[in-house]
């Protein structure tokens, strides 16, 4: 296309957006509802995930060896534990070493254990990483069927409540997000059927002048378009300062590891363009539903 | 050139417009169509410049079948033929000018051609000095010679006209005749479906008579041979 048919096509499309005033702002306002309930949603599934993962990184299968097992007996429980399908690494940690772990890890108060480096009570412990954190239940209950395991311990729990609720959230947003995105489709396909049916005439006089079918359709086009970035900017703004302060505030006063959100940059730059894509998505398949309607060109 | 061969056009809604038409018009004529209203004249026209598909039969324009034409050609096939209507079909927003000028902006011409193309165009119809007029400070007249000038500033082979002079008074109407007949004898075959009796009778030209879909009269320099 030449560029000077482009511009003739962005100045008409830029019309109709003034030309309808209202239902314009109707569009418009769809689209920004939508694109910051989207960001919103997106940003708490990310995080959520981003969260699990971490906290599925460090599950990991703490095996208690019993205390009556011999030296033999240990390290043929571990080469047991090697052989079992899925399992990353094996690595053996003695009691001592888990004393220690347990002191330095509670501070102060660990200070009062020290009394028992004499007669240490603790078990040696395989600790055990599954490949997938998913098998991580499977290795632990086929560990503990071994001679000379006196208990298994993992922290599986938290992680699959934390999947379980993120899968809930994703499925109910999900729901929502559809719903919202064609509300907004609808009513900016609404938008531009106006633009059509105020411009029949013109649509009309441009077809009988021989004007190609792509020719007439552009302005619509633009005009979908033009009202889907027009409708993302107030959310991108909402991303940007809202995950700013979000991002500030939980670093200061949120100390565990595992509720560390995504790092500002450049989480909600790449989230910004995301919501400007689907509002530019949302903004042209609402005009090339109500083109392919009313302009049987 | 026109040619039609068996041509039935029957709408959705079961109405049959034209039974069986063949006909041939030759590059350069001067034909008026003339008939009953709701005898078929629209659709003969429209059949013309594929504003229809016939039902059966075939039509070339132009050497164009328009029977096996791709939609998308459609655009690049009608550029070679003017319309004008009844009610002008003017942009009232726009200028004269830009009224015309629409027309080959529309088809990507170059602004440098635009702007002498139109402005000789406007000279031929008589119209120069109201370029910058808009169509609602435009006589009747005026405004229809407008229409002809957007219909032709694209150079077409033919240009065709549905009932040009009928919201316009004797006086008028016989001004829009002779700007048809200025068009045609430059070679631009003109076809022009009309409900006046006066003027067919008056500038004798082929008649083409078309009743309850068919053709009941083709005559060269023929009559109205209608009351009224």
């Amino acid at each position: 296309m030449k560029f000077r048919t482009l511009s003739r096509h962005i100045k008409a499309g830029s019309k109709n957006i003034i030309r309808n005033g209202w239902m314009t702002v109707a569009s418009i306002g769809a689209v920004t509802t939508t694109l910051i309930l989207v960001a919103a949603f997106l940003a708490l599934v990310l995080n959520l995930n981003e969260m699990a993962n971490n906290i599925e990184d460090d599950v990991q299968i703490n095996t208690l060896i019993d205390l009556t097992a011999t030296q033999e007996d240990v390290l043929a429980l571990g080469e047991q534990i090697k052989e079992i399908n899925g399992v990353e690494s094996v690595s053996f940690s003695s009691n001592d070493q888990e004393l220690e772990k347990l002191i330095s890890g509670m501070g102060e108060e660990g200070d009062a254990w020290n009394m028992f480096e004499q007669d240490n009570p603790l078990n040696h412990v395989y600790v055990v990483k599954a490949a997938n954190p998913e098998n991580t239940e499977p290795i632990a209950a086929e560990i503990e069927k071994f001679d000379h395991v006196e208990k298994v311990v993992f922290g599986q729990d938290v992680v699959d409540q934390l999947f379980t609720f993120n899968n809930y959230a994703r499925v109910i947003g999900l729901v929502l997000i559809a719903a919202l995105v064609f509300t907004a489709i609808f009513l900016i396909s609404n938008t531009i059927k106006i633009t059509i049916m105020a411009r029949s005439r013109e649509i009309g006089i441009m077809k009988l002048v021989g004007a190609t079918n792509g020719f007439i359709r552009w302005p619509f086009f633009i005009e979908g378009l033009l009202l889907g970035v027009l409708g993302s900017v107030i959310p991108i703004a909402c991303i940007l300062v809202g995950y700013y302060y979000l991002d500030n505030s939980l670093a200061g006063t949120v100390s565990f590891s595992f509720v560390e959100v995504l790092p500002f940059n450049p989480f909600a730059w790449q989230l910004s363009l995301l919501v400007l894509a689907i509002g530019a998505l949302i903004g042209v398949w609402g005009s090339v539903m109500s083109i392919r309607k009313f302009l049987k060109v | 050139m026109i040619e039609m061969n068996n041509v039935y056009k029957t709408y959705p809604n079961g109405v049959t417009a034209l039974n069986g038409v063949s006909i041939k018009i030759e590059q350069g004529e001067f034909v008026y169509i003339v008939g009953p209203s709701g005898a078929g004249k629209s659709t003969f026209i429209k059949l013309i410049y594929r504003e229809e598909k016939p039902t059966e039969g075939s039509i070339l324009v132009q050497n164009t079948d328009l029977v096996t034409i791709k939609e998308k050609n459609i655009p690049y096939f009608r550029r070679n033929i003017g319309v004008v209507f009844q009610d002008f079909k003017l942009l009232p927003k726009m200028t004269i000018y830009e009224n015309v000028a629409f027309a080959l902006e529309v088809i990507e011409e170059s602004p440098r051609n635009i702007r002498k193309r139109v402005m000789d165009v406007l000279e031929t119809v008589g119209l120069k000095n109201k370029a910058r007029f808009t169509p609602n400070e435009l006589s009747g007249g005026e405004q229809q010679r407008v229409s002809i000038a957007r219909a032709i500033v694209n150079h077409p082979k033919i240009v065709i006209a549905d009932e040009p002079t009928g919201n316009l008074d004797p006086e008028t109407s016989l001004d829009i005749l002779r700007t048809f007949e200025s068009i045609n004898a430059k070679g631009t075959t003109v076809l022009m479906a009309t409900h006046s009796k006066a003027l067919v009778n008056e500038f004798k030209k082929r008649v083409i008579a078309i009743e309850s879909g068919i053709i009941a009269r083709d005559e060269d320099r023929g009559e109205y041979g209608y009351e009224i």
